[in-house]
Protein backbone atom coordinates (compact mmCIF):
# COMPACT_ATOMS: atom_id res chain seq x y z
CA UNK A 1 0.00 0.00 0.00
CA UNK A 2 1.17 3.60 -0.74
CA UNK A 3 2.24 5.81 2.18
CA UNK A 4 0.86 8.95 2.61
CA UNK A 5 2.97 10.22 4.69
CA UNK A 6 6.03 8.38 6.91
CA UNK A 7 8.13 9.92 9.69
CA UNK A 8 11.48 8.37 10.18
CA UNK A 9 13.42 8.31 13.51
CA UNK A 10 11.84 11.96 14.51
CA UNK A 11 12.43 13.71 17.74
CA UNK A 12 11.23 16.73 19.10
CA UNK A 13 13.06 19.11 21.63
CA UNK A 14 11.20 21.84 23.60
CA UNK A 15 14.15 23.61 24.92
CA UNK A 16 16.42 21.04 26.87
CA UNK A 17 12.98 18.73 26.93
CA UNK A 18 13.34 15.71 24.65
CA UNK A 19 9.29 15.62 24.08
CA UNK A 20 9.36 12.92 21.29
CA UNK A 21 11.90 10.14 21.17
CA UNK A 22 12.93 8.42 17.77
CA UNK A 23 9.45 7.88 16.43
CA UNK A 24 8.80 5.88 12.99
CA UNK A 25 5.21 5.71 11.63
CA UNK A 26 4.13 5.23 8.13
CA UNK A 27 0.90 7.12 7.66
CA UNK A 28 -1.62 4.65 4.63
CA UNK A 29 -3.72 6.45 2.26
CA UNK A 30 -7.54 6.56 2.39
CA UNK A 31 -7.12 5.33 6.20
CA UNK A 32 -7.76 7.21 9.38
CA UNK A 33 -4.43 6.74 11.72
CA UNK A 34 -5.75 7.48 15.63
CA UNK A 35 -2.82 8.07 17.95
CA UNK A 36 -3.61 7.49 21.66
CA UNK A 37 -1.84 7.88 25.28
CA UNK A 38 -1.77 9.58 28.20
CA UNK A 39 -1.72 13.38 28.38
CA UNK A 40 1.77 14.72 28.01
CA UNK A 41 2.66 11.60 25.75
CA UNK A 42 4.16 13.36 22.98
CA UNK A 43 1.13 12.55 20.43
CA UNK A 44 0.27 16.29 19.47
CA UNK A 45 3.68 17.27 19.64
CA UNK A 46 4.21 14.70 17.13
CA UNK A 47 1.34 15.45 14.91
CA UNK A 48 2.37 19.36 14.63
CA UNK A 49 5.65 18.49 13.35
CA UNK A 50 4.09 16.78 10.73
CA UNK A 51 3.10 20.13 8.98
CA UNK A 52 5.54 22.45 10.66
CA UNK A 53 3.36 24.19 13.40
CA UNK A 54 6.04 23.48 15.29
CA UNK A 55 8.64 26.38 13.90
CA UNK A 56 5.88 28.74 15.50
CA UNK A 57 7.17 27.89 19.00
CA UNK A 58 11.23 29.71 19.34
CA UNK A 59 12.50 26.85 21.85
CA UNK A 60 11.44 23.86 19.45
CA UNK A 61 13.40 21.66 17.62
CA UNK A 62 12.78 18.72 15.31
CA UNK A 63 14.84 16.05 13.52
CA UNK A 64 14.85 13.52 11.49
CA UNK A 65 13.19 12.97 8.41
CA UNK A 66 8.91 13.30 6.89
CA UNK A 67 8.99 12.25 3.99
CA UNK A 68 5.69 12.97 1.48
CA UNK A 69 6.10 10.97 -1.52
CA UNK A 70 10.12 12.00 -2.05
CA UNK A 71 9.88 14.88 -0.23
CA UNK A 72 11.29 15.73 3.12
CA UNK A 73 9.13 17.62 5.16
CA UNK A 74 11.55 18.54 7.53
CA UNK A 75 14.02 20.39 5.68
CA UNK A 76 15.12 23.55 5.92
CA UNK A 77 14.30 24.36 2.19
CA UNK A 78 10.64 23.08 2.01
CA UNK A 79 8.33 25.71 1.42
CA UNK A 80 6.08 25.74 4.50
CA UNK A 81 3.16 27.70 2.82
CA UNK A 82 3.15 24.99 -0.11
CA UNK A 83 3.42 22.19 2.41
CA UNK A 84 0.29 23.20 4.41
CA UNK A 85 -1.84 23.10 1.56
CA UNK A 86 -0.95 19.78 1.41
CA UNK A 87 -1.57 18.74 5.17
CA UNK A 88 -4.74 20.54 6.59
CA UNK A 89 -4.98 21.10 10.40
CA UNK A 90 -8.07 20.87 12.77
CA UNK A 91 -7.83 21.80 16.32
CA UNK A 92 -8.95 20.96 19.30
CA UNK A 93 -10.97 24.49 19.84
CA UNK A 94 -12.92 25.45 16.91
CA UNK A 95 -10.96 28.82 15.74
CA UNK A 96 -13.17 30.18 12.81
CA UNK A 97 -12.45 33.62 12.44
CA UNK A 98 -14.53 36.48 12.85
CA UNK A 99 -15.84 36.74 9.46
CA UNK A 100 -18.60 35.20 7.81
CA UNK A 101 -18.86 31.47 7.05
CA UNK A 102 -18.32 32.18 2.85
CA UNK A 103 -15.57 34.27 3.85
CA UNK A 104 -13.69 31.53 6.38
CA UNK A 105 -14.05 28.74 3.57
CA UNK A 106 -12.78 31.19 0.73
CA UNK A 107 -10.17 32.40 3.07
CA UNK A 108 -7.37 29.93 2.50
CA UNK A 109 -8.09 29.53 -1.57
CA UNK A 110 -7.97 33.25 -2.41
CA UNK A 111 -4.14 33.09 -0.63
CA UNK A 112 -3.49 30.33 -3.25
CA UNK A 113 -4.61 31.66 -6.06
CA UNK A 114 -7.98 31.83 -6.48
CA UNK A 115 -9.79 34.75 -7.38
CA UNK A 116 -12.93 34.17 -9.61
CA UNK A 117 -16.35 34.13 -7.29
CA UNK A 118 -18.07 31.39 -9.57
CA UNK A 119 -14.93 28.96 -8.52
CA UNK A 120 -14.98 30.67 -5.09
CA UNK A 121 -19.01 29.77 -4.93
CA UNK A 122 -18.42 26.55 -6.19
CA UNK A 123 -15.94 25.29 -3.65
CA UNK A 124 -17.59 26.73 -1.09
CA UNK A 125 -20.52 24.66 -1.67
CA UNK A 126 -18.36 21.62 -2.14
CA UNK A 127 -16.35 22.13 0.74
CA UNK A 128 -19.50 22.51 2.94
CA UNK A 129 -21.32 19.34 1.46
CA UNK A 130 -17.99 17.38 2.08
CA UNK A 131 -18.06 18.45 5.73
CA UNK A 132 -22.03 17.71 6.30
CA UNK A 133 -22.61 21.57 6.78
CA UNK A 134 -24.21 22.89 3.75
CA UNK A 135 -27.59 22.03 4.27
CA UNK A 136 -27.77 24.07 7.75
CA UNK A 137 -25.79 26.90 6.40
CA UNK A 138 -26.75 27.34 2.82
CA UNK A 139 -29.14 30.52 3.46
CA UNK A 140 -26.36 32.08 5.98
CA UNK A 141 -23.30 31.91 4.31
CA UNK A 142 -22.69 35.80 4.43
CA UNK A 143 -23.69 35.39 8.06
CA UNK A 144 -20.99 35.56 10.97
CA UNK A 145 -19.48 32.11 11.37
CA UNK A 146 -20.09 32.72 15.13
CA UNK A 147 -23.71 32.14 14.95
CA UNK A 148 -23.38 28.40 14.41
CA UNK A 149 -23.16 25.89 17.55
CA UNK A 150 -19.44 24.76 18.51
CA UNK A 151 -20.08 21.35 16.34
CA UNK A 152 -21.24 23.61 13.71
CA UNK A 153 -17.54 25.49 14.11
CA UNK A 154 -16.01 22.35 14.31
CA UNK A 155 -17.03 21.01 10.79
CA UNK A 156 -16.64 24.62 9.22
CA UNK A 157 -12.99 24.64 10.24
CA UNK A 158 -12.87 20.80 8.72
CA UNK A 159 -14.44 22.25 5.64
CA UNK A 160 -11.87 25.08 5.60
CA UNK A 161 -8.93 22.22 5.57
CA UNK A 162 -10.91 20.49 2.68
CA UNK A 163 -11.11 23.67 0.80
CA UNK A 164 -7.54 23.60 -0.31
CA UNK A 165 -7.83 20.35 -1.51
CA UNK A 166 -5.26 18.83 0.82
CA UNK A 167 -3.55 15.04 0.90
CA UNK A 168 -3.70 14.25 4.29
CA UNK A 169 -5.92 16.32 7.14
CA UNK A 170 -4.31 16.05 10.60
CA UNK A 171 -6.83 16.91 13.87
CA UNK A 172 -5.70 17.16 17.35
CA UNK A 173 -8.39 16.46 19.38
CA UNK A 174 -11.15 17.68 17.55
CA UNK A 175 -14.11 16.77 18.85
CA UNK A 176 -12.77 17.14 23.07
CA UNK A 177 -14.45 20.67 23.38
CA UNK A 178 -17.72 18.99 21.84
CA UNK A 179 -21.11 18.07 23.25
CA UNK A 180 -22.01 13.89 22.59
CA UNK A 181 -24.05 14.50 19.60
CA UNK A 182 -21.67 16.75 18.27
CA UNK A 183 -18.70 14.55 18.67
CA UNK A 184 -20.89 11.54 16.78
CA UNK A 185 -21.36 13.71 13.71
CA UNK A 186 -17.83 14.67 13.50
CA UNK A 187 -17.07 10.79 13.72
CA UNK A 188 -19.82 10.52 11.07
CA UNK A 189 -17.89 12.89 9.19
CA UNK A 190 -14.16 11.18 9.70
CA UNK A 191 -15.52 8.50 8.46
CA UNK A 192 -16.81 10.15 5.37
CA UNK A 193 -13.65 11.82 4.60
CA UNK A 194 -11.43 8.91 4.75
CA UNK A 195 -12.58 8.28 1.48
CA UNK A 196 -10.32 10.83 -0.05
CA UNK A 197 -7.98 12.22 2.89
CA UNK A 198 -5.29 10.60 5.05
CA UNK A 199 -6.57 11.31 8.23
CA UNK A 200 -4.19 11.59 11.52
CA UNK A 201 -5.96 11.90 14.53
CA UNK A 202 -5.27 12.79 18.17
CA UNK A 203 -7.35 11.52 20.65
CA UNK A 204 -8.13 11.17 24.43
CA UNK A 205 -11.05 9.26 23.66
CA UNK A 206 -10.20 5.48 23.42
CA UNK A 207 -13.51 4.46 22.22
CA UNK A 208 -13.26 6.90 19.26
CA UNK A 209 -9.99 5.83 19.00
CA UNK A 210 -11.33 2.54 18.00
CA UNK A 211 -14.84 3.60 16.43
CA UNK A 212 -13.65 5.02 13.34
CA UNK A 213 -9.07 4.41 12.70
CA UNK A 214 -8.19 1.52 11.06
CA UNK A 215 -4.50 1.46 12.47
CA UNK A 216 -3.67 2.91 16.25
CA UNK A 217 -0.48 4.20 17.72
CA UNK A 218 -0.03 4.06 21.16
CA UNK A 219 2.18 7.06 22.68
CA UNK A 220 3.93 6.60 25.99
CA UNK A 221 6.62 9.30 27.21
CA UNK A 222 7.42 10.51 23.95
CA UNK A 223 8.00 6.97 22.44
CA UNK A 224 5.66 4.88 20.01
CA UNK A 225 5.01 1.46 22.49
CA UNK A 226 2.96 0.12 19.70
CA UNK A 227 1.51 0.69 16.17
CA UNK A 228 -0.97 -1.93 14.42
CA UNK A 229 -4.15 -2.63 13.24
CA UNK A 230 -6.90 -1.02 15.37
CA UNK A 231 -8.51 -4.03 15.74
CA UNK A 232 -5.95 -5.92 16.87
CA UNK A 233 -3.94 -3.33 18.96
CA UNK A 234 -7.25 -3.36 21.21
CA UNK A 235 -8.54 -6.83 21.19
CA UNK A 236 -5.03 -8.21 21.54
CA UNK A 237 -1.91 -5.93 22.44
CA UNK A 238 1.39 -7.08 21.89
CA UNK A 239 3.08 -4.75 24.52
CA UNK A 240 1.91 -5.41 28.55
CA UNK A 241 1.87 -1.14 29.26
CA UNK A 242 -0.66 -1.02 25.77
CA UNK A 243 -2.88 -3.74 27.42
CA UNK A 244 -2.86 -1.83 30.92
CA UNK A 245 -3.63 1.75 29.12
CA UNK A 246 -6.13 0.42 26.95
CA UNK A 247 -7.97 -1.76 30.34
CA UNK A 248 -7.66 1.51 32.02
CA UNK A 249 -5.16 0.80 34.41
CA UNK A 250 -3.30 4.00 33.83
CA UNK A 251 -3.91 7.31 31.57
CA UNK B 1 -22.47 29.68 87.34
CA UNK B 2 -23.39 27.71 84.53
CA UNK B 3 -25.50 30.97 83.58
CA UNK B 4 -22.97 33.30 83.76
CA UNK B 5 -20.69 31.01 81.59
CA UNK B 6 -23.91 31.10 78.93
CA UNK B 7 -24.16 34.76 79.65
CA UNK B 8 -20.53 35.40 78.50
CA UNK B 9 -21.08 33.35 75.78
CA UNK B 10 -23.80 34.88 74.36
CA UNK B 11 -22.29 38.56 75.34
CA UNK B 12 -19.02 37.53 73.01
CA UNK B 13 -21.11 36.41 69.90
CA UNK B 14 -22.56 39.84 69.94
CA UNK B 15 -19.44 41.47 70.30
CA UNK B 16 -18.26 39.22 67.17
CA UNK B 17 -20.73 40.32 65.21
CA UNK B 18 -21.18 43.73 65.71
CA UNK B 19 -17.78 45.20 64.12
CA UNK B 20 -18.84 43.35 61.10
CA UNK B 21 -21.71 45.09 60.88
CA UNK B 22 -19.97 48.63 61.78
CA UNK B 23 -17.29 47.30 59.07
CA UNK B 24 -20.04 46.81 56.22
CA UNK B 25 -21.52 49.94 56.42
CA UNK B 26 -18.74 52.17 57.02
CA UNK B 27 -17.41 50.51 53.73
CA UNK B 28 -20.70 51.31 52.10
CA UNK B 29 -21.12 54.70 53.37
CA UNK B 30 -17.47 56.21 52.51
CA UNK B 31 -17.68 54.76 48.62
CA UNK B 32 -21.46 55.90 48.75
CA UNK B 33 -19.74 59.51 49.91
CA UNK B 34 -17.04 58.55 47.33
CA UNK B 35 -19.16 58.17 44.16
CA UNK B 36 -21.60 60.90 45.07
CA UNK B 37 -18.53 63.71 45.34
CA UNK B 38 -17.52 62.42 41.58
CA UNK B 39 -21.34 62.69 40.43
CA UNK B 40 -21.84 66.13 41.70
CA UNK B 41 -18.85 67.42 40.75
CA UNK B 42 -19.25 66.03 36.81
CA UNK B 43 -22.65 67.28 37.05
CA UNK B 44 -21.61 70.61 38.20
CA UNK B 45 -18.93 70.87 35.77
CA UNK B 46 -21.28 70.05 32.76
CA UNK B 47 -24.24 72.82 34.24
CA UNK B 48 -21.65 75.35 34.99
CA UNK B 49 -20.15 75.27 31.30
CA UNK B 50 -23.58 74.56 30.12
CA UNK B 51 -25.10 77.63 31.30
CA UNK B 52 -22.20 79.96 30.57
CA UNK B 53 -21.80 78.83 27.15
CA UNK B 54 -25.37 79.43 26.51
CA UNK B 55 -25.79 82.34 27.66
CA UNK B 56 -24.03 83.68 24.92
CA UNK B 57 -27.12 82.71 22.68
CA UNK B 58 -29.36 83.55 25.44
CA UNK B 59 -28.55 86.69 27.10
CA UNK B 60 -26.29 88.40 24.62
CA UNK B 61 -28.11 87.39 21.48
CA UNK B 62 -25.71 85.72 19.19
CA UNK B 63 -27.05 83.37 16.92
CA UNK B 64 -25.85 79.76 17.62
CA UNK B 65 -25.71 78.83 13.96
CA UNK B 66 -23.51 81.80 13.09
CA UNK B 67 -21.34 80.78 15.63
CA UNK B 68 -21.03 77.12 14.56
CA UNK B 69 -20.80 78.56 10.61
CA UNK B 70 -19.31 81.99 10.68
CA UNK B 71 -15.76 82.12 9.18
CA UNK B 72 -14.88 85.40 10.99
CA UNK B 73 -13.56 86.02 13.99
CA UNK B 74 -13.13 89.51 15.69
CA UNK B 75 -14.78 89.69 19.13
CA UNK B 76 -13.25 93.40 20.22
CA UNK B 77 -14.71 95.50 17.64
CA UNK B 78 -17.64 97.52 17.99
CA UNK B 79 -19.57 95.33 16.17
CA UNK B 80 -18.20 91.78 16.85
CA UNK B 81 -18.47 88.77 14.89
CA UNK B 82 -18.31 85.45 16.33
CA UNK B 83 -17.55 83.06 13.68
CA UNK B 84 -16.30 79.72 14.98
CA UNK B 85 -15.97 77.63 12.56
CA UNK B 86 -12.18 78.03 11.33
CA UNK B 87 -11.36 76.86 15.47
CA UNK B 88 -13.52 73.96 15.02
CA UNK B 89 -12.51 73.09 11.86
CA UNK B 90 -8.60 73.75 13.18
CA UNK B 91 -9.00 71.10 16.03
CA UNK B 92 -10.82 68.12 13.96
CA UNK B 93 -8.40 68.58 10.90
CA UNK B 94 -5.50 68.45 13.86
CA UNK B 95 -6.60 65.49 15.72
CA UNK B 96 -7.48 63.62 13.04
CA UNK B 97 -4.34 63.78 10.93
CA UNK B 98 -2.91 63.18 13.84
CA UNK B 99 -4.61 60.14 14.33
CA UNK B 100 -4.00 59.35 10.51
CA UNK B 101 -0.26 59.76 11.90
CA UNK B 102 -0.25 57.91 14.95
CA UNK B 103 -2.89 55.08 13.65
CA UNK B 104 -0.76 52.68 11.69
CA UNK B 105 2.64 53.77 13.85
CA UNK B 106 1.08 52.27 17.15
CA UNK B 107 -0.35 49.17 15.49
CA UNK B 108 2.88 48.46 13.92
CA UNK B 109 4.79 48.71 17.01
CA UNK B 110 2.10 46.66 18.86
CA UNK B 111 2.36 43.84 16.24
CA UNK B 112 6.82 44.25 16.84
CA UNK B 113 5.96 43.89 20.78
CA UNK B 114 3.34 41.10 20.20
CA UNK B 115 4.08 39.08 17.41
CA UNK B 116 7.88 39.60 16.32
CA UNK B 117 9.94 40.51 19.58
CA UNK B 118 7.57 39.69 22.11
CA UNK B 119 10.54 39.58 25.25
CA UNK B 120 12.37 42.53 24.15
CA UNK B 121 9.36 44.04 23.41
CA UNK B 122 7.45 44.27 26.79
CA UNK B 123 10.35 44.46 29.05
CA UNK B 124 11.80 46.98 26.76
CA UNK B 125 10.01 48.65 24.22
CA UNK B 126 6.37 48.65 25.94
CA UNK B 127 7.84 50.48 29.38
CA UNK B 128 9.51 53.11 26.83
CA UNK B 129 6.32 54.14 24.88
CA UNK B 130 4.49 54.26 27.93
CA UNK B 131 7.11 56.89 29.02
CA UNK B 132 5.71 59.13 25.89
CA UNK B 133 2.55 59.37 27.74
CA UNK B 134 3.88 60.82 31.12
CA UNK B 135 6.09 63.72 29.30
CA UNK B 136 4.45 67.16 29.93
CA UNK B 137 2.48 68.81 26.95
CA UNK B 138 4.68 71.74 27.53
CA UNK B 139 7.46 70.34 26.90
CA UNK B 140 6.26 68.26 23.44
CA UNK B 141 4.49 71.95 22.32
CA UNK B 142 8.86 73.29 22.69
CA UNK B 143 10.40 70.61 21.04
CA UNK B 144 7.74 70.92 18.25
CA UNK B 145 8.86 75.06 18.27
CA UNK B 146 12.14 74.27 17.72
CA UNK B 147 12.50 70.85 15.60
CA UNK B 148 9.56 70.75 13.99
CA UNK B 149 8.23 73.93 12.57
CA UNK B 150 12.42 74.87 11.43
CA UNK B 151 12.33 72.00 10.00
CA UNK B 152 9.02 72.65 8.03
CA UNK B 153 9.84 76.20 7.45
CA UNK B 154 12.89 74.77 4.93
CA UNK B 155 10.84 71.92 3.46
CA UNK B 156 7.73 74.11 2.29
CA UNK B 157 6.66 76.85 1.48
CA UNK B 158 5.53 79.14 4.98
CA UNK B 159 6.32 79.59 8.38
CA UNK B 160 6.28 76.15 8.96
CA UNK B 161 3.84 76.68 11.65
CA UNK B 162 -0.01 75.51 11.47
CA UNK B 163 -1.93 72.58 11.17
CA UNK B 164 0.74 69.85 10.21
CA UNK B 165 3.20 70.97 12.95
CA UNK B 166 0.62 71.12 15.54
CA UNK B 167 -0.89 66.95 13.81
CA UNK B 168 2.72 65.71 14.09
CA UNK B 169 3.15 66.71 17.97
CA UNK B 170 -0.05 65.50 18.53
CA UNK B 171 0.60 62.28 16.54
CA UNK B 172 3.51 61.85 19.18
CA UNK B 173 1.23 62.65 21.82
CA UNK B 174 -1.34 60.26 21.47
CA UNK B 175 0.63 57.41 20.13
CA UNK B 176 1.41 55.57 23.80
CA UNK B 177 -2.84 55.56 23.89
CA UNK B 178 -3.16 53.54 20.56
CA UNK B 179 -0.02 51.49 20.92
CA UNK B 180 -0.85 50.02 24.21
CA UNK B 181 -4.64 49.56 23.21
CA UNK B 182 -3.49 47.84 20.46
CA UNK B 183 -0.89 45.70 22.05
CA UNK B 184 -3.45 44.51 24.78
CA UNK B 185 -5.77 43.42 21.89
CA UNK B 186 -3.50 41.64 20.12
CA UNK B 187 -2.24 39.83 22.91
CA UNK B 188 -5.68 38.84 24.66
CA UNK B 189 -6.48 37.42 20.68
CA UNK B 190 -7.73 33.97 21.07
CA UNK B 191 -3.93 31.84 20.64
CA UNK B 192 -6.29 29.16 17.98
CA UNK B 193 -6.88 31.98 15.59
CA UNK B 194 -3.41 32.17 14.21
CA UNK B 195 -2.71 28.99 14.66
CA UNK B 196 -5.68 28.43 12.30
CA UNK B 197 -4.75 30.83 9.56
CA UNK B 198 -0.76 29.15 9.61
CA UNK B 199 -2.17 25.72 9.16
CA UNK B 200 -4.27 27.08 6.02
CA UNK B 201 -1.25 27.84 4.73
CA UNK B 202 -1.16 31.55 5.02
CA UNK B 203 2.51 34.06 5.80
CA UNK B 204 2.99 35.60 9.10
CA UNK B 205 2.25 39.01 7.15
CA UNK B 206 -1.10 37.28 5.38
CA UNK B 207 -1.90 36.21 9.15
CA UNK B 208 -1.34 39.48 10.66
CA UNK B 209 -3.37 41.46 7.58
CA UNK B 210 -6.14 39.13 7.03
CA UNK B 211 -6.71 37.86 10.37
CA UNK B 212 -5.65 39.56 13.00
CA UNK B 213 -6.34 42.71 12.42
CA UNK B 214 -9.87 42.57 11.33
CA UNK B 215 -10.66 40.61 14.26
CA UNK B 216 -8.96 43.50 16.42
CA UNK B 217 -10.32 46.17 15.03
CA UNK B 218 -13.25 47.25 17.24
CA UNK B 219 -10.75 47.77 19.77
CA UNK B 220 -7.70 49.16 17.42
CA UNK B 221 -11.25 51.65 16.64
CA UNK B 222 -11.41 52.76 20.63
CA UNK B 223 -7.27 53.07 20.57
CA UNK B 224 -7.49 55.58 17.82
CA UNK B 225 -10.73 57.22 18.84
CA UNK B 226 -9.00 57.66 22.12
CA UNK B 227 -6.29 59.12 20.89
CA UNK B 228 -8.21 61.54 18.88
CA UNK B 229 -10.22 62.72 21.68
CA UNK B 230 -6.89 63.32 23.74
CA UNK B 231 -5.90 65.23 20.99
CA UNK B 232 -9.21 67.66 20.56
CA UNK B 233 -8.64 68.65 23.87
CA UNK B 234 -4.69 69.48 24.24
CA UNK B 235 -4.30 72.83 24.30
CA UNK B 236 -0.82 74.15 25.01
CA UNK B 237 1.11 71.76 22.87
CA UNK B 238 -1.16 72.78 19.74
CA UNK B 239 -0.69 76.35 20.93
CA UNK B 240 2.65 76.85 21.06
CA UNK B 241 3.16 75.42 17.16
CA UNK B 242 0.24 76.04 15.47
CA UNK B 243 0.07 79.69 14.73
CA UNK B 244 -2.94 81.00 16.61
CA UNK B 245 -4.84 82.70 13.48
CA UNK B 246 -8.34 82.52 13.42
CA UNK B 247 -9.11 81.61 10.00
CA UNK B 248 -9.60 78.58 7.81
CA UNK B 249 -6.15 77.92 6.29
CA UNK B 250 -5.08 77.20 2.87
CA UNK B 251 -2.35 74.47 3.02
CA UNK B 252 -1.63 72.35 6.15
CA UNK B 253 1.98 74.82 6.76
CA UNK B 254 -0.48 78.12 7.00
CA UNK B 255 -1.41 79.84 10.78
CA UNK B 256 -4.56 78.49 11.96
CA UNK B 257 -6.07 78.22 15.48
CA UNK B 258 -8.35 75.30 17.40
CA UNK B 259 -10.80 75.56 19.59
CA UNK B 260 -8.43 75.32 22.54
CA UNK B 261 -5.96 77.42 21.63
CA UNK B 262 -8.47 80.18 21.10
CA UNK B 263 -9.87 79.95 24.76
CA UNK B 264 -6.40 79.86 26.41
CA UNK B 265 -5.41 82.55 24.41
CA UNK B 266 -7.93 85.11 25.14
CA UNK B 267 -9.56 83.67 28.41
CA UNK B 268 -7.28 86.45 30.29
CA UNK B 269 -8.29 89.49 28.20
CA UNK B 270 -12.00 89.27 28.49
CA UNK B 271 -14.17 90.58 31.56
CA UNK B 272 -16.47 87.94 33.43
CA UNK B 273 -19.98 87.99 32.04
CA UNK B 274 -18.77 89.81 28.97
CA UNK B 275 -19.94 88.63 25.53
CA UNK B 276 -16.25 88.07 24.60
CA UNK B 277 -16.05 85.79 27.53
CA UNK B 278 -19.18 84.07 27.35
CA UNK B 279 -18.43 83.06 23.85
CA UNK B 280 -15.22 81.28 25.01
CA UNK B 281 -17.74 79.26 27.46
CA UNK B 282 -19.26 78.17 23.99
CA UNK B 283 -16.24 77.05 22.61
CA UNK B 284 -15.64 75.46 26.15
CA UNK B 285 -19.42 73.46 25.82
CA UNK B 286 -18.24 72.44 22.12
CA UNK B 287 -15.73 71.17 23.03
CA UNK B 288 -17.26 69.32 26.19
CA UNK B 289 -20.23 68.06 23.49
CA UNK B 290 -17.70 66.30 21.33
CA UNK B 291 -16.08 65.01 24.28
CA UNK B 292 -19.23 63.62 25.20
CA UNK B 293 -19.56 61.86 21.48
CA UNK B 294 -15.93 60.52 21.14
CA UNK B 295 -16.97 58.54 24.70
CA UNK B 296 -20.47 57.43 23.58
CA UNK B 297 -18.43 56.25 19.80
CA UNK B 298 -16.06 54.53 22.16
CA UNK B 299 -18.87 52.65 24.30
CA UNK B 300 -20.43 51.82 21.17
CA UNK B 301 -16.89 50.04 19.46
CA UNK B 302 -16.48 48.02 22.94
CA UNK B 303 -20.29 46.76 22.56
CA UNK B 304 -19.44 45.43 19.45
CA UNK B 305 -16.17 43.78 20.52
CA UNK B 306 -18.05 41.58 21.68
CA UNK B 307 -18.66 39.42 19.18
Amino acid sequence: MQHALSAKKLNVYYGEKHAVHDVSLDFAEKQVTALIGPSGCGKSTFLRSLNRMNDLIPSCRVTGDIMMKEHNINDRETDVVALRKKIGMVFQRPNPFHKSIYENIAFGPRYHGMKKKADLDNLVEQSLRKAALWDETKDRLHKSAFALSGGQQQRLCIARSVALRPDIILMDEPSSALDPISTSRIEELITELKEEFCIVIVTHNMHQAARISDKTAFFLSGRVVEYDETDKLFLDPSQKETSDYISGRFG
Amino acid sequence: MERSVNMERSYNKRQEAKPHIAEEWVGKIYTLICIAFLVITIFSMVYFVASKGLSTFIVNGVNAFDLLTGLKWNPDIDVPSFGALPFIFGSFSTSILAAIIAAPLGFCAAVFIVELAPKFGRTFLQPVIELLAGIPSVVYGFVGLSVIVPLFRDLFPGQGIGIAAGALVLSVMILPTITTIATDALSELPAGLKEGSYALGATRWQTIYRVVLPTTMPQQMTGIVLGIARAFGEALAVQMVIGNAPHIPHSLFESTSTLTSAITLSMGNTAMGSVQNNVLWSLALILMLMTFVFVFVIRFLEGRKKL
